[in-house]
């Protein structure tokens, strides 16, 4: 009874250690490029399919969160395997470009979006843009606020909907902390903090709540109200959605981009990539499919309704310096956000 | 490594000397045999290799930049929550894990054996689906309450398991007397049968309290702050390892503080049966006017931490027209998953057999040494044992980077523990006098082991491997930075498709994670000895 009980188990293991070996075998096809991708499949797949035909070599992705995607390539060092870097926001590529990771793209490339969009050093390129606005609940609200700081009048009190641990809002924080300097953001956090905010895990369930009449008003990205007007159909979407004027720090516009690594054998190939990625049909499918901002001259969102980019009022800001996360976090905790 | 000196020390004091012990419960020597010493070493290596990235990592910048991160007010608030919560979940798991395991295994609760296998489910549910299910219906549950509910939901089992097989494997003739003399069935469960699953729900306990450590998916949702939240943010916000690194060292400090903690209460008595003859079944208790209550009892946890999960995921998979069902790419994520589980599985099973026999059998400083170490690693968050992995595959290994054996590794260093902790209950419950008798008989430590230690705690080693196969299937953060360029688990496409705010579309992933991590957990539930 024992043995046969303890050989049956050495087969076990020995079959289970087989199988991976056996699920290896042909995977050592050595691609042209890789990319490391923040952006999340579901998004990007169909366009980065397009990508490898436009440049002409295998290109393999390997996708992931990109902040863990940037810690990742720091750790990797000289010996990264990736080619390219494809940010789901600046702050990773900023982090990659204060170490010295990234290579300088040409000018040709840099100039193809506006120089707000891009990284101080060269380093790094917008591929598409996010704006930051008021979600509304028009059944309750005739006119939404055109400035995040009414935000912290009685009015709205527990009316808000917003998520504190999202990058997004993370980054529109960081925005205002450079707009409008330490103090005055740490009083407009408490006084929306006291203003009894309800927080919420995503973008999608403030707007939601906002839809319900949960709340009236959310701080989310633009797209969540496009793409759930695509997926659910206009009638069904209780919400809308409310472009801020005058430059206000609620109004911040932040990019998704992509960077070449430095020492990379990868590099003539990456640099396709990217002049791809800022190509009318990349820009166009960032419009269309994402329902993000196209970000290079010349092309323009076919969304319905989709205000053009140069007709948004946003602040004027460096996105490098956004990369000053670690005070913001800072400031939410002492706040009592996060 | 200076913490570790007054841990190797706490061995020799805690129990009796090794010459004063009756005969029947001897252990094998002080020193382990080469043949189990080698092997366990590697093990303890590869388990230390964190630490050792971390060593480098936080004193980049020097022992005065450490100083100040690990000296920082936030460090010991956050650590002070993460104790608590892990104080409560371990709590309410013991509750849980004995309550349940005395039940299904002493007692004649009706349907026995299919609570056994209901209540041993929870384990096939990721921490992070069972959180966002309470959120979702829940959402005034965010923070503590919510972060103890979904955490003990999922973990009660580590307690249930070893329980339940420590009361198998025990003589009931203890409790027998202890009835014949005239105790009733609570008190014979306080005097005689709750010391003898102590060691058992201690190592649960320590198992529960590391996964608690180490949890961020299901503190994330409730947006509970803990040591690992703050270890991720910290990666997140800044990209600089530094801080991060530093602060990972404190949580394995209190690892192995806690390891030792328990080794310490674990005590030394012997848990083997010694006498002539076999061990009977237990003849079970008769439950009387408690049968109603206890059924409720197995019932709402059921309910609770079984069907409200998958109640919600089915509910996902109504709703919502983003649903859309790839059943060939289903299937093929479901291959690659049980795959590279099942390597994972069997790699840590290898590795905790050395380790936990040693633990089982052996004392002095390299006995302990070598469990703590297998400990060191699963208290970690996932991606610092990543991150770890990355930079010693890159610099010192670099045709093994982002290969399958890599990823493999990294399972082995996140769930040495729970093959360990299985196969050291195993190994306790083996009468060490057919060792002893063997190796009288002139057999080498190798055969000692191929031919008595291995066969008589082989239920346990398979319950170890099936325990492991599961969390491997769950685990996320190493798979996504180790795992071949174009791999996909169930779990990180779960990753995917919720990263997109579809939880209609993440379901059939979720779904199918949980039944087939279901099904070595259901047979972990009617594993009978």
């Amino acid at each position: 009874m024992r043995r046969p009980s303890a050989r049956r188990l050495t087969a076990l293991v020995a079959a289970a250690m087989l199988l991976p070996a056996l699920a290896g075998c042909g995977s050592d096809e050595k691609a042209g490029l890789v990319i490391y991708s923040g952006r999340n499949e579901k998004l990007v797949k169909p366009l980065l399919d397009e990508l490898e035909k436009a440049v002409g070599t295998t290109v393999e992705v390997r996708y992931g969160d990109s902040a863990e995607l940037a810690a990742q390539i720091l750790e990797e060092g000289d010996k990264t395997t990736a080619g390219l870097f494809f940010s789901q926001d600046a702050g990773a590529l900023g982090a990659l470009s204060t170490e010295g990771r990234l290579k300088k793209l040409p000018q040709a490339s840099l100039d193809k979006v506006g120089a707000q969009f891009r990284g101080g050093a060269g380093d790094w390129v917008g591929t598409s843009g996010r704006v930051r606005v008021l979600a509304y609940d028009p059944d309750t609200v005739t006119k939404a606020p055109d400035s995040v700081h009414d935000l912290t009048k009685p009015e709205w009190r527990g009316k808000i909907g917003y998520v504190p641990t999202n990058a997004s809002f993370q980054a529109f924080v960081t925005g205002m902390r450079v707009l409008e300097g330490d103090d005055a953001t740490r009083t407009w956090l408490k006084g929306l903090k006291a203003n009894d905010p309800k927080v919420y895990e995503n973008n999608l369930k403030v707007l939601d709540a906002v839809g319900e009449g949960e709340v009236s008003l959310g701080l989310i990205n633009h797209y969540y109200w496009y793409e759930k007007v695509a997926e659910d159909g206009a009638d069904k979407v209780g919400a809308k959605i409310h472009f801020l004027p005058g430059g206000d720090p609620g109004a911040l516009v932040n990019v998704a981009g992509a960077g070449i690594l430095k020492g990379s054998t990868q590099a003539p190939v990456a640099q396709k990539a990217v002049d791809f990625l800022l190509s009318k049909r990349a820009q166009t499918y960032f419009a269309d499919d994402t329902k993000e901002y196209p970000l290079a001259a010349g092309v323009t969102s076919s969304v319905k309704d989709l205000p053009p980019l140069d007709s948004l009022d946003a602040p004027k800001i460096d996105l490098g310096k956004l990369d000053s996360l670690q005070e913001t976090l800072k400031m939410l905790q002492d706040v009592g956000m996060v | 490594m200076h913490t570790e000196e007054p841990v190797a020390r706490t061995g020799p004091q805690t129990g009796p000397a090794g010459a004063s012990e009756p005969a029947g419960y001897r252990r094998a020597g002080r020193r382990p045999p080469a043949v189990l010493l080698v092997p366990a070493t590697v093990a303890a290596v590869l388990a230390l290799l964190p630490l050792g990235y971390l060593a480098v990592r936080s004193l980049e910048r020097g022992p005065g930049f450490a100083w100040d991160i690990v000296a920082n007010e936030r460090t010991a608030q956050l650590l002070g929550r993460s104790l608590g919560l892990a104080g409560v979940v371990v709590a309410a798991s013991l509750v849980l894990g004995v309550s349940l395991a005395w039940l299904t295994v002493r007692t004649a609760l009706p349907g026995a054996r299919a609570w056994s296998v209901l209540v041993t489910l929870p384990l096939a549910v990721p921490s992070y689906v069972a959180a966002f299910a309470w959120l979702s219906a829940f959402p005034q549950l965010a923070g503590f309450t919510g972060a103890a509910v979904a955490l003990t939901l999922v973990s009660f089992p580590y307690v249930y398991l070893p329980v339940t097989a420590a009361l198998r494997g025990t003589d009931p003739a203890q409790e027998e007397v202890s009835r014949s003399l005239g105790l009733g069935p609570v008190r014979t469960f306080w005097r005689v049968t709750l010391p003898q699953v102590r060691p058992a729900a201690a190592g649960g306990g320590v198992l529960v309290a590391l996964y608690v450590f180490s949890d961020f998916g299901a503190v994330s949702l409730m947006r509970y702050d803990t040591f690992t939240r703050g270890i991720y943010t910290s990666y997140r916000a800044s990209f600089d390892r530094t801080p991060a690194a530093a602060l990972s060292v404190v949580l394995v400090v209190v690892t192995v503080l806690l390891v030792a903690a328990e080794a310490r209460t674990r005590g030394r008595a012997g848990h083997a049966r010694t006498g002539g003859g076999t061990a009977r079944r237990a003849v079970p208790a008769p439950l009387g006017r408690m049968k109603g209550p206890a059924l409720t009892w197995c019932g709402a946890v059921a309910a609770v931490a079984v069907a409200f999960p998958l109640g919600t995921l089915g509910y996902w998979l109504a709703v919502g027209n983003s649903a859309t069902w790839e059943p060939g790419r289903l299937l093929d994520t479901a291959g690659t998953t049980l795959g590279v589980a099942a390597a994972g599985a069997a790699l840590t099973t290898l590795l905790a057999l050395p380790v936990g026999v040693i633990a089982a059998r052996h004392r002095g400083r390299a006995a302990h040494l070598l469990e703590q170490s297998a400990y060191a690693g699963h208290a970690l968050p996932g991606i610092t044992v990543a991150l770890a992995l990355v930079f010693f595959a890159v610099r010192y290994a670099h045709p093994l980077y982002q290969e399958l054996p890599l990823l493999v590794c990294a399972y082995a260093v996140l769930f040495l523990p729970v093959a360990v902790a299985a196969t050291r209950a195993a190994v306790l419950q083996a009468p060490p006098v057919l060792e002893d008798v063997a190796r009288a008989l002139g057999r080498s430590p190798l055969r000692v082991l191929r031919d008595v230690t291995v066969p008589l705690a082989a239920p346990g080693f398979a319950a170890g491997a099936a325990l492991t196969f599961v969390v491997c299937m769950k685990e996320l953060p190493a798979t996504l930075l180790l795992r071949p360029t174009g791999m996909d688990t169930l779990a990180t496409r779960l990753w995917t498709e919720t990263g997109v705010g579809s939880f209609a579309a993440a379901a059939p992933y979720a779904v199918t994670l949980i039944l087939l991590a279901a099904v070595p957990s259901y047979l972990l539930g009617r594993h009978r000895t």
